[in-house]
Order: C-alpha cells, then structure tokens, then sequence
C-alpha cells in the first residue's frame, strides 16, 4: 500500500502524485500526523496522515466501519466525548495541534462544525432558536447581530425561501430535508472555517440530497468542507478530492476525477467497482 | 376464520382489553373524588378556610392554620427539595456513569422506598429532641427527604430519554458542556422534570405521618419557624378521629379543600412551563 501524502521518497513523480494535494502545502487547513484512534481496545484509525485543502470539498469514502467518522470527529475533538475514547498523533488545525496541552476543546469545536448523519435539530427550539442557538449559548444576545446571523446561515442554506415565515414553528416539524439543512444553517451560524459532514445525506431522498450536494457546492469557495459518504456517485459529484480508507488506514487519496478514473490501488479499485466493501 | 380476521379479533381484542383496565384503573380516582366533592363542598366557605379551629365539641371554626400551614411547608420544602433533586437528577444522567454514581443511584432509590413515619421518627430523633420543640422546619425537612428522591429519579429518567443525538449536536456548535445539560437537555426533557416535581409535590402534601412526629399539629395560626404547627392532613386526621357529625363535616371540607390546592398547583405549574412550540416528542 501506498500511502501518497507520506511518500518522501526522492523517486519521479508520477501523473497521480503531481496531482496529490500535498503538492499545495500552503493551502493546507487540516493536517492528521500519526493519527491513531482507538475506542477502549479497538483501534480504529492507525497512522493516518492526510491532508485537506483549504475551500474544497474532500469526500472520505470506504467500507462500513473502515473509520471514515472516527476520522472526521477526531477532526474537531468530537471522538473524545464518547466513553474510553481515545487518540493519539496530531491534527494540524491551520498549522497547530489541536490536542496541544491546554488546547481548549470547546474553541476547536467552533472552528470546525459538524453535520450528523441523521437530522438533530434541538426538538423544543424554534426554526429561528435552532440557528441562533451556537450564538446564544456563548453569550450573543444583540437581537439584530441574531437576526442577520438566523437570516444568512438560512439563505447559506437554501433554506431561508422555504422557513422565512415560519420562524417560529417547531424545528422539528420540517421535513427530513429540511431539517438537515437547519442543521447545516446551525452549524453555518457559528461561523466555522471548517464544516465536517457525516453521511449528511443518508437518510434523505434523492431530491433533498440535490438540494443538500447544490448547498454544498456554493459554500465551498468560504469553507472548507469534508464529507463522509458511503454513496459514491454523490463523492465524485461533490468532492474535489478524494480519501479511500480501508480499516483504518488511508489507502488512496487525490484528486476525485483521478482517484475515480484512474485508481493506482487495486483495492481502491475493487472498491470503486463494487467488488467489495 | 381466515387468518387474517382471527389477527383482526386479536388486535381488537387486545384494544379493547386495555381500554377496559384504563376505565377500571379509573373508578377508585373518581369514586374518591366524588366523595370528597360530596361530603366537602357543603363546609366549604370563606369562614371555615380562614379561622380557627373551634372549641372541640362545638360547631363552628374552621382550617385556616392548616391551610398556612401546609402552604408554608409544602413552599419551604420545595425550597429545599426541587434543586437538590434536580440537581442530584442532572448529575445521575449526565456525569453519574461511573461507580460513584451507581453508588448514588442505589441509594437514592433505597431512601424513595423508605417508610415516610421512619423518616418523620429520624427527623423527630434528630431536630425536634436537639431543639426540644415541635417545629415547622423540621416538617419541612422531613418532607425534603420524602421529596427528594421522588424527584432525583424522574429527572434523571427525563433526562436519559433525551437522545444523545441532541447532546452531540449542541457539543459539536462549541456549546460548553454546563450550558448543553442545562440549556439544551434540560430544556428538552423538561415536561418530563415538570411532571416529576408536580407528582412529588402532591405526594408530600398529603402526608400525614411524618408531620404527626415534626410539627405536631397546633390550633393557631403562624407563630414562628421553631414552633409547632398545623397542616391539613394532620387537621383532618384529628377531625376525622372526633365522634361530632360537624367534625367530620369538617374533615370531609379539609379533605376537599387539600384536594383543591394540590390541582391548582398542577395546573398552575403546567400553564407556567408550557412550551411556546409544540411538538411531538421525539424518540430517536
């Protein structure tokens, strides 16, 4: 296996590897070193290195259960706050390690939202209360700095049109569509510079998956996203990059149209036809 | 029959089955109700809810050192009880997975199933023979303890039906860790917490036994914190035991009257914390 961003090797390069992100170091906004993850004795993650460019889109496709989450809640120290969780290795957040001693978890965690899987607006909060929620409950309470917060992260996400008379409704009475978008709308409202997706669209139809891929593509010019997804045609519709993980490890990982067309790793072949996986 | 009607009869039946030991489960519910309604609304007037009692054996006074009584214990216990226990409740769901709180948790549940006299003896033992005096505090105690694991074990169970989901989500927007329990968890679990605190206040006011060892019973009125008391189900208690037809009049109007706090304070409790949105509870 080889693993393209660890390659140091003094050798020529190839077609592939002159197309690795590595090759734009200073545009890179998240950098793992080492990471390894385990929950209680189960490693997860084993040595991963990858990195993210800055305003792209960067699919992690793989296998159920090869760490495609693990790898992004580590991402903004979401890992830690399940039971016996732990890491170790780096995450290079703009060039510091963000599990550097006395390294405010909560403060990563503003820097770097999160999307889950399944829609999780705060069930007795408003349309209005679930956007101004990351805002509120660090203290913001301008009510003019909140509305044009509410008002910017909803129309972000293409979902200002469909909620902007009913604010005060429910969060939970939206469609499921719906409420992934307010959940990406929370997320947006904090103002992260990086938005990690977990399989965002897994239990969404298709036409609400359109909306969700559209939504992605007009916010990558301002952030930097990464999404988890076990679909591969919404990765190569998406991404600009690519990761292929297989337990635990990175096996390949490029730029989408490559890794998609011309994979160098059997597996990720395999992979990408369907022998397995 | 087809198969497909016997499984038709079987979930009729099985609908009907329930309905049946819903209305069963009812009838004592209205029948106590009604009895009190029957017997109680004749003594009930501004007279008898604000003086006196009378001189035993003659008719006329009524329960109005009761009825301050059981509003100042019952206000002074949920002073000292509803934190404690939702507190207690907060720290068993959110931060009491460990031995610590399984120790807790064991405890907790020991001292709900505690009989309300033992506790009233333990604290008649321990405050009223220390202050050698009768005394509302020590009601209001005896009744905090009562209270107090009623409430702990509702709220945490209010809280862990809240999905982690929803935890993950407030975490994950950099919401400090105090402020997701109490803000976001709290919030969501809080018709439940609100129904735990209403069952535990309506448990306390009517219990008699552990008052009988605390706060005595009094025929005055307020007359300080260290001095004995009355409160309505010790009034009725002792109206009830007397052998005069107005007594038990009386007893019946008390009875009522006590029946009456306890729903306005229900109600009360609900359209002070009733959501502005509703919902349908989730149950991811």
């Amino acid at each position: 296996m080889t693993l393209h961003l660890q390659t140091e090797e003094k050798q020529p390069l190839s077609r592939e590897e002159i197309l690795q992100p590595h090759r734009t170091l200073e545009n890179s906004k998240v950098r793992t070193e080492d990471l390894d993850a385990w929950y209680g004795n189960n490693q997860v993650l084993k040595k991963l290195n990858i990195e993210v460019r800055e305003h792209s889109v960067t699919a992690i496709i793989g296998p159920s259960g090869c760490g495609k989450s693990t790898l992004i809640r580590c991402l903004n120290r979401m890992h830690e706050l399940v039971p016996r969780a732990r890491t170790s290795g780096r995450v290079m957040l703009d060039g510091s390690d963000i599990y550097a001693k006395g390294i405010d978890p909560v403060t990563i965690r503003r820097r770097v939202g999160m999307v889950f899987q399944k829609p999780n607006p705060f069930p007795t909060m408003s349309v209005y209360d679930n956007v101004a929620a990351g805002l509120r409950l660090n203290g913001e309470r301008n009510h003019s700095v909140l509305d044009r917060a509410v008002q910017q992260s909803l129309e972000l996400a293409f979902l200002w049109d469909e909620v902007k008379g009913d604010l005060d409704k429910s969060g939970a009475s939206l469609s499921g569509g719906q409420q992934q978008r307010l959940c990406i709308a929370r997320a947006l409202a904090v103002q992260p510079e990086v938005i990690l997706m977990d399989e965002p669209c897994s239990a969404l139809d298709p036409t609400a998956t359109a909306k969700i891929e559209e939504l992605i593509a007009s916010i990558k010019g301002n952030y930097t996203v990464m999404i988890v997804t076990h679909n591969m045609q919404q990765a190569a519709r998406v991404s600009d990059f690519t990761a292929f993980l297989y337990l635990g490890q990175l096996i390949e990982y490029g730029e989408t149209t490559s890794l998609f067309e011309n994979p160098v790793e059997e597996l990720t072949e395999r992979y990408l036809t369907g022998k397995f996986g | 029959m087809s198969n497909y009607s016997m499984r038709r009869f079987k979930n009729k039946l099985a609908l009907w089955i329930g309905a049946l030991c819903a209305a069963l489960a009812m009838i004592p519910l209205v029948s106590i109700l009604y009895d009190v309604v029957k017997n109680g609304a004749s003594s009930l007037n501004v007279d008898f809810l604000t003086s006196a009692p009378g001189v035993i054996g003659q008719a006329g006074g009524g329960i109005g050192p009761a009825i301050q009584g059981t509003l100042l214990l019952v206000g002074l216990t949920i002073i000292m009880g509803v934190p404690l226990g939702v507190l207690s409740g907060i720290y068993l769901s959110e931060f009491g997975d460990n031995p610590v709180g399984r120790v807790i948790r064991f405890l907790n549940d020991v001292l709900a199933e505690f009989p309300s006299v033992v506790i009233g003896v333990v604290i008649f033992t321990l405050i009223v023979l220390t202050f050698k005096s009768f005394s509302v505090i020590a009601g209001a105690l005896a009744l905090s303890i009562i209270m107090l694991p009623i409430i702990t074990r509702s709220t945490e169970e209010s809280l862990k039906l809240v999905p982690n989901s929803i935890r993950d989500a407030s975490m994950a927007l950099g919401i400090r860790r105090w402020r997701t329990t109490l803000s976001v968890v709290l919030t969501t679990a809080k018709s439940g917490v609100v129904t735990g605190i209403l069952l535990a206040i309506a448990r306390v006011a009517g219990e008699t036994a552990p008052l009988v060892f605390t706060i005595l019973g009094s025929q005055y009125f307020f007359s300080g914190l260290n001095s004995p008391m009355d409160a309505l189900p010790i009034r009725i208690y002792r109206l009830a035991l007397l052998p005069y037809p107005y007594a038990q009049a009386q007893g019946w109007g008390a009875a009522l009257a006590l029946t009456l706090m306890v729903l306005v304070v229900n109600i009360g409790v609900r359209l002070a914390t009733r959501g502005r949105l509703y919902t349908t509870r989730s149950r991811a």
